[in-house]
């Protein structure tokens, strides 16, 4: 574990947030290192959301510190790609890289839309515009990609081949990863970390010291698995 | 040679604008675009008919062909008592591009100040909301009591009738723009002008068009009051004039000519709607 060595990319300490007299987030302490995938898991309504926009800044009601290194990009479950602008320009759009039209260019090639950079965004499918949303985030070179359930609207077999892309993307930049998500396998598919939300804090962490890809009926995993949901309180 | 050149550049330019439209927008346009004619084509056939089986007085309702001889006496000559169709299609033009300008730049300035900001939104609003509500007709005697019976106070009422509901419009169509896009715009650090330029004008599009097809209507209506009102020229001044010579073909020859204007104005909408949306995949299909 080198990565534990270097400086986090995200530092977040006694992070508090209420919506009225309702507390999702209490006293929350969270580190994140250089390259590493970490999973957030929680019920609806956990705060799973509200802790991934407080370290994104979308957030001016959090109280606490929270520290991001350097870039980072986004992707929400609805792709949020602007519907007036094609394809392209929703990649190039606020780049500041010398040459943003190729930078943009080469993003959706990474994720296998260079031929579809005219098109509008809404003749794309679902799993198409998750993809443009992760080209753009990625487009930007961030240290930390932030991604709530972004396949959460998606089939199950576009969710697998976006997990492979994801993998890929990972391996070719190396940024942090911070995955919100409500599905387990999902989580334990991609993550070097799993974190279950609960009560506003971290009221679970297991670590999954496994090679990527992995088969999901590795036995580790099958029993992190049953472990996973009892934490969710949900009894097989 | 110097004649046919202006005219061949006219040609040029036309041939440039169908060939950036594109093959299939010609093709789009030429279908539904024919469609939209044959209802007031069997309008005008029904109405011919009526002359031909003498079902009312020729000079109740004289028939389009009347109005057509008419119409053609009129623009070719120059009779003391109209002037010339032209003449009075020019001078009616004229105001309606003056009044109406002015009316949606002040509604487009006012709708971006209210709309991007608090204290616009609170500063004009509650007057414009309160102007809303004043029947706009009658307010023509007080403009002439204030501006006189000159062009002035003709192009204010036709600017104020453009004004209000284009301002509701795109006021509302800013206010309308998707939040999570603002917040898009947040994550992608987006400069104010970007931001602008990329997520809120054009996310204020398709409802700022739709107020200004209902400003165009009601410019028109109020092109037709105010030209009625002290006027020595243009198209509401040939009806009053032929209201006096009890000439009801030349009346319909002016009302005829706003059916057409207003049908000519709707289409300008309708091609700007086609080209600014096409993003809307309804749109593309």
């Amino acid at each position: 574990m080198s990565a534990t060595t270097q400086a986090p990319v995200v530092r977040a300490e006694h992070l508090g947030r209420s919506f009225g007299d309702r507390a999702v987030l209490q006293d929350l302490n969270l580190e994140i290192a250089d390259g590493e995938i970490v999973a957030l898991i929680g019920r609806s309504g956990s705060g799973k959301s509200t802790l991934l926009r407080a370290l994104a800044g979308l957030d001016k009601g959090v109280s606490g510190s929270a520290t991001v290194e350097g870039q980072f990009g986004i992707a929400f479950q609805d792709a949020r790609l602007i519907p007036w602008r094609s394809v392209l320009d929703n990649v190039r759009l606020g780049l500041r890289a010398a040459d943003s039209t190729k930078a943009a260019r080469a993003a959706l090639a990474e994720v296998g839309l260079e031929a579809h950079t005219d098109a509008w965004p809404s003749t794309l499918s679902g799993g198409e515009a998750q993809r443009v949303s992760l080209a753009r985030a990625l487009a930007r070179e961030p240290r930390l990609l932030l991604l709530d359930e972004p396949f959460g609207a998606l089939d199950a077999l576009t969710r697998i081949t976006m997990h492979e892309l994801v993998l890929r993307l990972w391996q070719r930049h190396h940024p942090a990863i911070l995955l919100v998500t409500h599905d387990v396998d999902e989580a334990l598919a991609l993550a070097d970390r799993v974190l279950v939300l609960g009560s506003g804090r971290i009221a679970h962490e297991s670590a999954i010291a496994l090679e990527r890809p992995r088969h999901r009926d590795h036995p580790e995993l099958v029993e992190l698995r049953s472990r996973l949901l009892s934490e969710l309180g949900v009894s097989l | 040679m110097s004649a046919t050149q202006p005219n061949s550049r006219a040609l040029g330019a036309l041939g440039v604008g169908a060939a950036a439209a594109g093959r299939a927008t010609r093709l789009r346009l030429r279908g539904p675009g024919l469609q939209r004619l044959i209802s007031p084509v069997v309008l005008l056939i029904l109405w011919q008919l009526i002359h031909v089986f003498n079902l009312v007085s020729v000079k109740k309702l004289p028939p389009p062909t009347t109005v057509l001889s008419t119409a053609w006496n009129l623009i070719t000559t120059n009779e003391p008592a109209y002037g010339t169709l032209q003449g009075a299609l020019g001078a009616s033009l004229e105001r309606m591009v003056i009044g109406f300008a002015l009316g949606a730049g002040v509604a487009l300035i006012l709708a971006l100040v209210s709309g991007l900001s608090r204290w616009g939104e609170n500063t004009f609003d509650p007057i414009l909301q309160m102007i809303r509500t004043v029947p706009l007709f009658g307010l023509v005697p007080v403009f002439i009591v204030w501006f006189g019976i000159g062009e002035l106070p003709k192009i204010l009422l036709i600017a104020l009738a453009a004004l209000i509901p284009l301002y509701l419009n795109a006021f509302a169509g800013i206010r309308g723009v998707d939040h999570r896009l603002w917040e898009l715009a947040d994550v992608l650090g987006l400069s104010r002008s970007e931001r602008l330029r990329h997520v809120i004008l054009p996310g204020a599009l398709p409802q700022t068009l739709v107020g200004l097809r209902l400003s165009l209507g009601t410019a028109w209506l109020a092109l037709v009051v105010a030209e009625q009102v002290n006027t020595n020229a243009g198209l509401g001044y040939m009806i009053n004039q032929a209201t006096q010579f009890l000439s009801n073909n030349v009346i319909f020859v002016a009302l005829a000519v706003y059916t057409i204007l207003g049908l000519a104005t709707d289409w300008l909408v309708r091609l700007l709607e086609r080209r600014a949306l096409a993003w809307r995949r309804g749109l593309l299909t």
